[in-house]
């Protein structure tokens, strides 16, 4: 009797294996079911069009962000001025990728520092417990407990309007969601019985928990790394707006917005504030849709 | 002669009990409540008893993975020197963590998912000392093959593996650092009935290729009949009877462990068996009855149970050994 296709198929599987060709893995699983994901693809994909743009902007324009030019203001979108020029006649397409690279530094670093310090305090006090725990959780809900504006308006008046601070008052009042966020898995990851083993073979706390447990408590952290990046990046655009943010010398995508506090541009001049504000919804999209990514390809419990 | 390999003298657990805005602690669970026992080298020790009597704790309270509240656990080395573990820095237990390894309960939190099997078996080994890959490698697919996997397994995931392959891949990581005791917690419940065998026949096997030492775990006195050579029996937290296997079938003292071995089933249809029901639940370890523990629910008991607590006292059986803590047996009390 002919074998039926599955039987065949079967059968080269079999042959494939006793031949050790089968695991030829080249990539790593992850990164295999992350690709398998389309909107994460092509999330990163537009996400690192974005980024290159932003770090090459000099060679994509000609025009300098910042130089004042009153011939040529207020132009509306043309071949020389891809999305025309503001009220100084300076280039907004220059400035919106110029722009890029100071907020998505913001969004990026300021996300990504607090999650290096959540994760750092959430695993320890996570997992030992006591009043380390105790102690972490406190100071973190101080922090959480005052509103961001208020400490930028704070700091603002203080020390003035710089990058550094917008990005350090990020940090202090992110830090919190991602300790919280890491404590909770290990809260749970510790009672694993992997975890005892390691126990009972007496290895140091911080293999265990940085080495051993902390991979498994990644997962939800890397969504709201990219979650976070998202929010940074729209605080960011928010504080600029009102003019709280970083100086509005230096070309962001909130500052490049704040133009359109003024109804005269907001009702007449569409290129000076559309399309950077699809750019930042673009961008925060596909940052999402990053995470989402991520979020799926490493859960290890997941099979795909 | 038989030597011991582990001394416990009073072994307490206690967890506090918090309550209350400020967590004043309002009790403690005595989940283990005093607990002597000697673990002889090459034997199988069967633990039994209910959930939640604390045979687990008591596992665990052995290789410190939960701290003793009291008493104390010696471990005998092959020329007699004595150890109080309890009492040891942390630093200063790691030569006796190589001699005392467990074997889990459930085989799927038992293995780290995002590590594959050699990935998470090997920081041990680097810690006690053996720095060459190469040789770790061969370590770890020498003891794959001994548990009867394939020595390429170790390059897999646990998601790869089923129940049984992954308790065994556990009871490797046990034997990784030729440990000289093993505590089996309830190391084949989780699994189904032909793979319990399978899983038991390699453990016996283990243990006479390398001299090992068990102290078995488990709920399952059918089990423990054909595996153990002595069995403790616990309940609420203490040793109620200790004896050799045998004897806790044939010559029962302690009224909970007939109720206990009444219940295993029987595979005789002509084999009458009185079966003796328990009414309610194991008492809370809180606050546990005054007297015996055990009074509330032993059918014979008397008015001397409800006050006084019995001790563990040694009788003889067929010429051995017989622990047993129960007011109302009536053989002489050998000192």
């Amino acid at each position: 009797m002919a074998k039926s296709s599955l039987d065949k198929k079967f059968d080269q599987i079999r042959k494939r294996e006793e031949e050790k060709t089968f695991s030829t893995k080249k990539r790593s699983r992850i990164v295999n079911k992350f690709l398998n994901n389309r909107l994460a693809v092509l999330g990163l994909i537009i996400f690192t069009i974005i980024i290159l743009a932003s770090i090459f902007a000099p060679l994509l324009s000609p025009y300098d962000p910042m130089r004042v030019d009153l011939r040529s203001m207020r132009q509306p979108p043309s071949f020389d001025h891809w999305f025309g020029t503001d009220s100084t006649g300076r280039d907004v397409f220059t400035r919106v990728l110029f722009g890029g690279r100071v907020s998505i530094f913001i969004g990026l670093g300021s996300a990504i520092l607090s999650a290096v310090v959540g994760i750092a305090v959430g695993c320890y006090a996570g997992y030992k417990g006591g009043w380390i725990d105790v102690i972490a959780l406190r100071i973190s809900e101080i922090f959480m407990s005052f509103p961001q504006i208020i400490l930028v308006l704070l700091l603002v008046s203080i020390t003035g309007q710089s990058l550094f601070n917008l990005m350090a008052i990020f940090i202090l009042t992110g830090w919190g969601g991602m300790y919280r966020l890491a404590r909770a898995r290990m809260l749970s990851l510790r009672e694993e019985e992997y975890v005892q083993a390691l126990r009972s073979f007496g290895l140091s706390t911080f293999t265990i928990c940085y080495k051993h447990m902390l991979p498994n408590a990644l997962s939800p952290i890397m969504v709201n790394i990219t979650l976070s990046t998202a929010m940074f990046i729209l605080t960011e655009a928010g504080l600029s707006f009102l003019g709280l943010g970083v100086p509005l010398n230096i070309p962001t995508w909130g500052n490049i917005l704040n133009v359109a506090q003024d109804i005269l541009i907001l009702q007449n001049y569409w290129w000076m504030w559309g399309p950077v504000g699809i750019v930042i919804s673009v961008f925060v999209l596909c940052v999402n849709f990053i995470g989402d990514g991520l979020r799926d390809s490493t859960d290890p419990s997941q099979q795909g | 002669m038989k030597k011991e390999i582990l001394k416990l003298r009073g072994v307490k657990v206690h967890f506090p009990v918090q309550a209350g805005v400020f967590n004043r602690v309002v009790g403690h669970v005595l989940a283990v409540d005093g607990v002597d026992l000697d673990i002889f080298r090459g034997e199988v020790l069967g633990l039994a008893g209910e959930s939640g009597c604390g045979k687990t704790t008591l596992g665990k309270a052995i290789l410190r993975l939960v701290e003793p509240t009291d008493g104390e656990v010696k471990y005998i080395s092959k020329d007699d020197n004595e150890t109080e573990l309890t009492s040891l820095e942390k630093k200063d237990m790691d030569p006796f963590r190589k001699k005392l390894q467990i074997v889990f309960q459930d085989p799927h939190s038992s293995l780290n998912p995002s590590f594959t099997i050699f990935g998470s078996l090997q920081d041990p080994l680097k810690k006690f000392g053996i720095k060459s890959k190469e040789e770790r490698r061969k370590i770890i697919g020498d003891l794959l093959e001994a548990v009867n996997m394939r020595r390429e397994y170790m390059d897999r995931y646990p998601h790869e593996f089923s129940g049984g392959q992954r308790q065994r891949i556990g009871i490797v990581r046990a034997l990784c650092l030729e440990p000289e005791l093993i505590v089996c917690d309830e190391a084949v419940s989780a699994l189904d009935v032909s793979i319990q065998a399978q899983v038991l026949k390699l453990l016996m096997q283990l243990k006479k290729e390398k001299n090992l030492t068990y102290l078995f775990i488990t709920h399952d006195l059918s089990v423990t009949e054909y595996l153990c050579d002595r069995i403790a029996v616990m309940y609420l937290g203490r040793i109620v009877e200790l004896c050799d296997s045998e004897d806790l079938y044939n010559n029962t003292l302690h009224p909970y462990s007939e109720a206990l071995i009444s219940a295993i089933p029987v595979a005789d249809l002509d084999k009458q068996t009185k079966r003796i029901v328990l009414e309610g639940d194991v008492p809370s370890p809180v606050n546990p009855p005054k007297g015996c523990p055990f009074h509330p629910r032993c059918p014979k008991a008397t008015d001397i149970c409800k006050t006084e607590v019995p001790t563990l006292k040694k009788y003889s059986t067929n010429g051995n050994e017989h622990y047993a803590s129960c007011h109302l047996i009536d053989l002489p009390e050998i000192s």
